[in-house]
């Protein structure tokens, strides 16, 4: 299990250190892009741009589909997996907060209400 | 985790994250009141201090000093049991609209982002819309990571903590 998510974290951490392929992923995330697309955008060969789609699908951070003559790319289920984390990591963060939040603005508006009916009397 | 906040009155208004883009991030949550309560909440120090550090983070806040109006400052010092030294956060208020709107800066270094957090009323109750921008994404893959790091254990504290107020 250990030797299993090590060799994963290798190869999402491989497939990470190059900033045209965490460009890759970003461009993914907005939208799927076929390999051609991907190559014109980051102003590369075709081969190149396979290469770098070919180790970010190793890590399974990118899923690619053939339809003809066109590979298109998406996020892969790791990608997704992390994204999904990491909105839970800070959701969780902002509820705590938000919740507190909360209960100060309920004590204030009860003592707003309480200190408004003091006046009329 | 969500049965036990079911019971919790504020589980009515959901808080909900989104990364808006690469260098942004937003946080979205209705408050049952006045914006002008929710403003002074955000707006003074010994209310902010009482929210801002959620108690399951075992961070507390040494010091907390905050200008709201444009052009103030803020710096807020925080220590951890597991920092060797407090760590300070500190910037400068670029607009205070009062009830409605604050934008600040992140001095502690130049990759800091610019929060905007906007208060909008209606029918007694207020959304808060939270949005920081970084200069660059990695900035802001940095901050967050930073900030979410050993998240699970303190959410697991405040599960805890819930768990035996209900």
């Amino acid at each position: 299990m250990v030797q299993y998510n090590e060799a994963r974290l290798d190869a999402t951490f491989a497939a990470l250190s190059d900033a045209t392929r965490r460009g890759v992923l970003e461009q993914l995330g907005r939208a799927e892009a076929s390999i051609t697309d991907l190559a014109e955008k980051f102003h590369m060969t075709l081969t190149g741009m396979k290469k770098h789609v070919g180790v970010l699908e190793r890590a399974a951070l990118v899923t690619t589909e053939k339809a003809g003559r066109v590979r298109t790319c998406r996020l892969g289920k790791r990608a997704l997996e992390e994204e999904a984390a990491w909105i839970e990591r800070h959701r969780q963060l902002w509820s705590a907060r938000f919740d507190a939040l909360d209960e100060i603005v309920e004590h204030l508006k009860s003592k707003e209400k309480t200190d408004a009916r003091r006046k009329s009397k | 985790m969500p049965e036990g906040k079911a019971s919790s009155p504020a589980a009515m208004n959901r808080t909900v994250v989104e990364r808006k883009s690469d260098r942004e991030l937003v946080v979205t949550r209705t408050f049952n009141a006045p914006a002008h309560i929710v403003f002074e909440a955000w707006s003074k120090p010994e209310l902010f201090k009482r929210w801002w550090v959620p108690k399951s983070a075992g961070m507390s806040l040494v010091s907390c000093d905050m200008d709201v109006r444009t052009g103030g400052g803020y710096r807020f010092v925080f220590s951890h049991p597991a920092f060797d030294q407090p760590m300070a956060f500190f910037g400068t208020y670029k607009e205070v609209t009062p009830h409605k709107r604050i934008v600040w800066t992140n001095e502690e270094s130049d990759q800091g982002a610019v929060t905007t957090v906007t208060f909008e009323e209606n029918a007694g109750k207020t959304l808060v819309t939270f949005h920081e921008l970084y200069p660059t994404t990695a900035a802001l893959e940095e901050a967050l990571a930073g900030s979410a790091e050993g998240l699970p254990e303190q959410f697991a504290q405040l599960d805890e903590l819930l768990a035996g107020r209900s």
